[in-house]
C-alpha cells in the first residue's frame, strides 16, 4: 500500500489533536454532541462509500444496531466491558451478517437494493422488538467502557470514551479514503455509470459490490458501538428504517465528494437538531425534508461542492441527477 | 380448525387492508417509475382526517350511517389536495431523474408530510371506532368477527377489479399502456402524457388515503402509522412485482397470510414474518412474481 498521504488524510491527521483538545475546552454538552455524531457519522460513511457505486442504503441502520447489540450483549451476559473486545464483537457481528446478506443483496440495484436493505433492517427490528430478554422495544443499558484492564471512571473515563472515539474514528475515515482510491474504489466507480461495461472489461461487479457492502457493515457497526457506548444504551429504533433515512439524508446533504464530508454533515445536524427540536418539536421533519429537497434540487453533489467548485475549472456536468460525485 | 378458520378470515382481512394501502404504490410506481415513499404520508392524512371528521360527526350527534360516507370522502379530498400539492409542487420539476433519486425525494416529502399532519392534527391519537361496530358482528365458527371487516374486503375487491377494468377496458387504460410504454413516442402522438402523470399520482395518493380512512375506525391513529404502513407496503408491492396490480393482489395475500399465521401460531414472530416471507421470494425471483423481465442496457 501507498504510505504517500493525500490532502485528506493529512487533513484528517491534522484534526484529530483538535479533536481531541475540544474535549478539554469546549462545554461538555457540545463535547457529548461531537461524540455521539462521530458514532452516527461513521454510519454515514458506510451510506456513502456504498453511494460511490451507485447503492443507496435504505437499511444502514441494520449495522449501527448490530453493532450496539453485539457490544451490548458482549457486556449484558459475559460482563465484558473492554473497548477492543466490544469492537472486536461489534466488527465480527457485522462480518457475519453482511457477509451472508451480501449474497443476496449483491445481485440487486437502485431502488431494489434500496428496499432490500430496508426490509432486512426491518427484520432485524421485528425481531428485537419481540425479544424480552434484550428489553424488547425499550432497549437495555451498557456498562462504561474499561481499557485492558483500566477502568477509569467518571470525567476521565468520559475524556478517554471520548479521546478512543476520535481515535477510532480518524483511523476508519482514512483506511475509508485509502479503500476509495483503491481498485475496488474504482471499480464501484464505474459499476455506477455502467455496470456491463464493467463486467465487459473483466471485473466481477458482484465481488466488488459484496467488499463493499461488508466493509460498509463494518464500519457502521463500528460507529454503533462507539454509539452504543457514548449513550450506554441501545434499542431497536437503531434499526428502524427512519434512522436508516437519516443517514442517507446525511450523505446526500453533505455530499458523497469528500470522506470527511459525512462526518462534518453528521456534526451539524445534530446541532441544528437540538435547536430545531428545542424551538418547535412539530417541524423538524418538516426542516429536515425541505432541505433535502432543497440539496437535491440545487446542490446535486451536496454542501461539500460549496467548498471544491471554485477550484475545478470544466464547467458543471451533465451528470447532475447522479447522487454520487468522484473527485 | 377453529385457528384454521380464524387465520383465514384475519389473513383475508389483513390482506384487503394491504391491499388497499398498497395498490396507490404500485399504480405511481407502474406509471411514472416513482417509488413513492410519500405513500405513507398520504395513508397518514387519510386516516387522520377520517378519523377527525368521523369523530366531529358522531359527538355532533349524526347519525352513524351516514359517517360512512365521511370515510371515502375524507380520502377523496385528503388524497386529492395532498397529492395534487406533491406533484404539482414538487414532482414534476423531478420528472426524468433517476429513480433512486426520486426515492430520496419521496422520502423528503414523506418528512414534510409528517409533520404537516402534527400540525394539523396535533401528536394525541385518534379513535373514531363507532363505524367499526355499527353493524355488528358475524361469528365465524363462533369467533366474532365485525360486518367492517367484510365491507373492507368488499371494497378492496371492487378498487382492485375498478382498476382492472378501467386499465385494461376502457380508452383512458388503453393510452395509459401507451404512455407506461414509451413516454416520448406517446407525447408525440399527441397523448397528453404531463396530464397523464398528474392523474395518476392524484389517484395513487387518494388509493394510499383510502386505505388509511377505511382502516381508521379500526386502529388508534396516531403519528408514525404513515412509517408503519410504507414498509408493510414495500414488503406486498415487491412481492408482487413492482407496477404489476395483480401482483400487488398477490403481495397482500401472501403478506396477510404470513402475519395471520405468525399471529395465531407463534406471535412472537409477527413483525418480522413478513419481510422474512419477502427475502424469501426474492431470493427465487429477484424482481417479484409477476414482474415483467427487463433487459440490460449497456
Amino acid at each position: 500500500m501507498n504510505i504517500k498521504m493525500d490532502r485528506t488524510e493529512t487533513g484528517l491527521l491534522l484534526a484529530l489533536p483538535l479533536l481531541i483538545l475540544i474535549a478539554f475546552v469546549l462545554p461538555k454538552w457540545v463535547v457529548n454532541y461531537v461524540q455521539v455524531s462521530l458514532g452516527t457519522g461513521l454510519v454515514a460513511l458506510g451510506v456513502m462509500i456504498q453511494m460511490r457505486a451507485g447503492l443507496v442504503s435504505f437499511g444502514q441502520g441494520l449495522y449501527f444496531c448490530v453493532g450496539g447489540y453485539a457490544a451490548g450483549m458482549l457486556a449484558k451476559f459475559l460482563g465484558i466491558s473492554d473497548l477492543f473486545l466490544l469492537l472486536a464483537a461489534g466488527i465480527l457481528a457485522a462480518l457475519i451478517v453482511a457477509g451472508i446478506a451480501g449474497f443476496l443483496l449483491r445481485r440487486y440495484r437502485e431502488i431494489f437494493f434500496a428496499m432490500l436493505t430496508l426490509a432486512i433492517s426491518m427484520i432485524l427490528f421485528g425481531l428485537l422488538s419481540s425479544t424480552e430478554e434484550l428489553g424488547s422495544t425499550d432497549g437495555f443499558n451498557l456498562p462504561s467502557a474499561t481499557y485492558l484492564g483500566w477502568a477509569p471512571e467518571g470525567e476521565t473515563g468520559r475524556l478517554t470514551l471520548y479521546t478512543f472515539t476520535a481515535l477510532v474514528v480518524v483511523v476508519c475515515a482514512i483506511l475509508l479514503n485509502r479503500f476509495l482510491k483503491s481498485p475496488v474504489g474504482y471499480i464501484n466507480e464505474a459499476i455506477r455509470e455502467n455496470e456491463v461495461r464493467v463486467e465487459y472489461l473483466g471485473t466481477s461487479a458482484h465481488h466488488a459490490v459484496h467488499i463493499t457492502y461488508v466493509l460498509a457493515a463494518v464500519v457502521s457497526s463500528i460507529g454503533g458501538v462507539l454509539w452504543a457506548l457514548a449513550l450506554g444504551h441501545v434499542d431497536p429504533e437503531m434499526t428502524n428504517w427512519t434512522t436508516s433515512g437519516q443517514f442517507v439524508f446525511i450523505s446526500i446533504l453533505s455530499g458523497t465528494g469528500n470522506i470527511a464530508a459525512p462526518l462534518i454533515g453528521t456534526f451539524l445536524l445534530e446541532i441544528l437538531r437540538v435547536y430545531a427540536v428545542e424551538i418547535s418539536p412539530n417541524t423538524w421533519q418538516m426542516i429536515l425534508g425541505s432541505v433535502m429537497l432543497l440539496t437535491i434540487l440545487y446542490l446535486p453533489k451536496g454542501l461539500w461542492s460549496l467548498l471544491t467548485t471554485r477550484k475545478s475549472t470544466k464547467p458543471s456536468d451533465d451528470s447532475a441527477d447522479k447522487i454520487s460525485v468522484g473527485d | 380448525m377453529q385457528t384454521a378458520v380464524a387465520i383465514s378470515v384475519d389473513g383475508l382481512g389483513f390482506a384487503a387492508w394491504l391491499f388497499l394501502s398498497s395498490v396507490g404504490l404500485t399504480l405511481i410506481y407502474g406509471v411514472m417509475r416513482i417509488l413513492n415513499i410519500a405513500h405513507g404520508g398520504f395513508y397518514a392524512l387519510g386516516a387522520y382526517s377520517s378519523a377527525w371528521a368521523i369523530g366531529l360527526f358522531v359527538n355532533s350527534g349524526g347519525a352513524v350511517v351516514y359517517s360512512f360516507l365521511l370515510i371515502p370522502l375524507a380520502a377523496l379530498l385528503a388524497g386529492a389536495i395532498a397529492g395534487l400539492l406533491v406533484e404539482r409542487g414538487i414532482l414534476r420539476y423531478m420528472y426524468g431523474r433517476d429513480e433512486v433519486l426520486m426515492v430520496l425525494v419521496t422520502y423528503a416529502i414523506f418528512l414534510i408530510l409528517e409533520d404537516a399532519t402534527k400540525l394539523i392534527w396535533g401528536t394525541e391519537s385518534y379513535v373514531a371506532w363507532q363505524p367499526a361496530f355499527h353493524f355488528g358482528t358475524i361469528n365465524v365458527m363462533d369467533i366474532p368477527y365485525t360486518v367492517y371487516k367484510f365491507i373492507i374486503m368488499a371494497v378492496a375487491l371492487a378498487v382492485g377489479a375498478a382498476l382492472f377494468l378501467v386499465l385494461n377496458k376502457t380508452r383512458v387504460g388503453k393510452l395509459l399502456l401507451v404512455v407506461i410504454e414509451d413516454r416520448e413516442i406517446s407525447g408525440a402522438l399527441g397523448i397528453n402524457v404531463t396530464l397523464f402523470f398528474t392523474v395518476t399520482f392524484v389517484v395513487g395518493a387518494i388509493l394510499g388515503a383510502l386505505g388509511g380512512a377505511i382502516s381508521a375506525p379500526e386502529i388508534s391513529v396516531l403519528p408514525g402509522i404513515g412509517a408503519e404502513i410504507i414498509v408493510l407496503s414495500f414488503a406486498v408491492i415487491v412481492i408482487g412485482g413492482m407496477g404489476s396490480i395483480g401482483g400487488a393482489m398477490l403481495g397482500a395475500l401472501i403478506v396477510g397470510f404470513a402475519r395471520a399465521l405468525s399471529v395465531h401460531l407463534y406471535p412472537p414472530a409477527e413483525l418480522f414474518s413478513i419481510y422474512l416471507v419477502m427475502a424469501a421470494v426474492l431470493a427465487v425471483k429477484p424482481y417479484g412474481l409477476f414482474a415483467l423481465a427487463e433487459s440490460r442496457k449497456i
